[in-house]
């Protein structure tokens, strides 16, 4: 597209370029000055950060902030390191996410291919969940999983993740089944196929490329929550980010901030490691997320 | 060809395949209207009566509300939203707008640079509160290294600073979200009709011109939808206050999200929790309703 620096004379040209390569650059170190700061943070020794600086490289490597961080941290009363909430949380995320995108996926199926009378008002109706605070739901839902007997277990966690992500993973499998042509079903109706044989023979064939981007979407959401942890959850089974947020809080004791920048990058570790994988789709899953509801 | 034995069974079977559709759908739209519509009835409820600890259906009429706007620590709430949510939507869309036209430069290495300011994203807000908090620690963090740079009456102590704990906010919540509206700016530029900019540029414009008036303008679904992704970020933050300040000191950092946490759930005021949740939901509503409003109304004349 259009240059800012046009060809008035080589070297304004090569100044402009200059500039903003710098700008892009200096952008570039601020936003990665976090990182760097927890990756060599977690590796010093609790006196070198005392006494030194910052951002500066440590000058002995350590790993017993790591090894505590994921073993013998006390997260509140609980001294067992992050390992437990790791597995919980991957416990809970993992069914979640299977369960909520296979859901989404038959929706968007039948409000795109199958549309009846009055579907696009339930669509609509259905989209408002994205849009709602879930501070609004808290309260009836966390008498609702007492009644249930699901308070403060995975599978309470499991339900409330589906339910309030189910607007969302309809809308990714709606928005992408609208441009599959009509005819094409229309024509195996024809020939005698069923919803289900449609389903599974022409329609998941052609849905790799949504059902990853809805995947990535609803695990990062998943594994990154706090609001459904902190507040459906209790003791061991408490998803990372809780446990973390309990581990960075907690005023007993001596600050151990080589432990903190550890078990920060142990719960960031999972979500990170699906953006530096499969950055592309996770950037299309945000972009087609949220600009179109 | 058919027997007919078969005619009953065979229409019976077509009943259900036809009615397919409608079972597959009904079950997800069942669960939207009992936890969604449903649960926002109950909240509106609650919120009428003089629910404490466990719910009461005692009705009081709008006495949780009147508490609620009587309440000190609710204005300080609901003023932090109003400068945490300007702020950090104006500077997302500065920074990502800034970044989004610098790297439509034709930047080499641009897959790398897009791939740096967007990693934010991927984190939860907890993990940003976390490194943010020790990175702006008064005493260990940014104080001392600015000291040591040779201006030893430097202080930065925003976190602990109550006039000054929610910019503290303002800086971590911007550095994680304005990557994505960087994204957003960038996808929407790449769409833009080149011969536009060749024709304005035949016609002598300068470049900085056809950027202020052609361009940014045509970037227009790009804000609206940008500003209703970070309003709805905004008014829902939590996690990021709880993470980054705890909503202190004292609770000079509250924002409705936190402060309904603790009416609704630590401090057992269930009836007073719904009230602000109540709140909440009607912030949003006058946020996204009007500019949904003005959006569609532009399309149908457009």
């Amino acid at each position: 597209m259009a240059e800012f620096a046009r060809a008035e004379s080589a070297g304004g040209r090569a100044f402009g370029r200059l500039i903003v390569y710098g700008l892009l650059v200096l952008v570039a170190i601020y936003y990665l000055m976090p990182l760097f700061v927890m990756l060599t943070t977690s590796v010093k020794s609790l006196e070198e950060i005392r006494a030194g600086n910052l951002v500066a490289l440590p000058t002995s490597i350590t790993f017993d902030a790591w090894s505590k961080a994921w073993g013998t941290a006390c997260t509140g009363a609980d001294c067992s390191g992050l390992k437990g909430n790791f597995w919980a949380s991957m416990s809970f995320v993992l069914p979640a996410v299977v369960i909520s995108t296979l859901i989404g996926a038959f929706n968007g199926y039948v409000l795109t291919l199958w549309r009846f009378k009055g579907s696009d008002i339930l669509f609509t109706t259905m989209l408002v969940g994205c849009f709602i605070p879930f501070q609004v739901v808290l309260l009836p839902m966390a008498q609702t999983l007492g009644w249930l007997g699901l308070a403060n277990t995975t599978p309470g966690l499991v339900f409330v993740h589906v339910v309030y992500g189910l607007a969302f993973t309809t809308l990714f499998f709606r928005n992408f089944y609208v441009s599959v042509p009509e005819e094409m079903v229309k024509a195996a109706r024809i020939d005698g196929a069923g919803f289900f044989t449609i389903f599974w023979r022409i329609i998941l064939p052609l849905s790799p490329p949504i059902i990853v981007v809805c995947v990535i979407w609803q695990f990062t959401q998943i594994w990154n929550d706090f609001l459904f942890g902190v507040v459906f959850s209790g003791g061991e089974r408490q998803p990372i980010t809780v446990a973390l947020n309990n581990l960075v809080n907690t005023s007993t004791g001596v600050k151990e901030y080589n432990v903190d920048m550890a078990a920060a990058i142990i719960a960031a570790l999972p979500t990170l490691f699906v953006y530096v994988v499969a950055g592309k789709y996770f950037v299309r899953g945000l972009t087609a997320g949220s600009v179109k509801g | 060809m058919d027997t007919a034995v078969d005619v009953p069974r065979r229409s019976a079977l077509d009943a259900l395949e036809a009615a397919l559709p409608k079972i597959v759908l009904g079950p997800s739209l069942l669960v939207s209207l009992i936890f969604v519509y449903g649960f926002i009835a109950w909240t509106a409820v609650l919120s009428f009566t003089k629910s404490r600890m466990l719910p009461n259906y005692e009705f009081v009429g709008l006495y949780q509300y009147v508490t609620l706007f009587e309440n000190e620590r609710w204005w300080v709430a609901l003023k932090n939203l109003c400068v945490f949510g300007g702020l950090f939507i104006f500077s997302c869309l500065a920074v990502g707008l800034i970044l989004a036209i610098l790297l439509d430069q034709k930047i080499r290495a641009e897959g790398w640079l897009r791939s740096i300011y967007l990693y934010p994203m991927a984190l939860s807000f907890i993990v940003t509160g976390t490194a943010w908090k020790w990175i702006l620690n008064p005493g260990l963090g940014v104080e001392r290294v600015v000291q040591q740079l040779g201006f030893p009456g430097f202080t930065f102590d925003w976190l602990v600073n109550p006039q000054m704990s929610i910019y503290a906010v303002v800086i971590a919540g911007a550095w994680q979200s304005s990557g994505f509206v960087m994204a957003l700016f960038l996808a929407g530029l790449r769409g833009i009709d080149d011969s536009i900019i060749k024709a304005a540029q035949v016609d002598g414009a300068s470049m900085p011109r056809i950027y202020w008036s052609i361009i940014i303008p045509s970037l227009r679904p790009v804000f609206f939808s940008a500003v209703m992704i970070l309003a709805h970020i905004a008014i829902k933050s939590f996690d990021l206050v709880m993470a980054l300040t705890g909503g202190g000191p004292g609770f000079s950092s509250d924002v409705p999200a936190t402060f309904m946490y603790a009416f609704g759930f630590t401090r057992n005021q269930v009836g007073l929790g719904a009230a602000s949740a109540m709140m909440m939901l009607a912030t949003v509503v006058a946020v996204i309703v009007p500019l949904m409003y003005s959006e569609v109304r532009r399309h149908r004349r457009g």
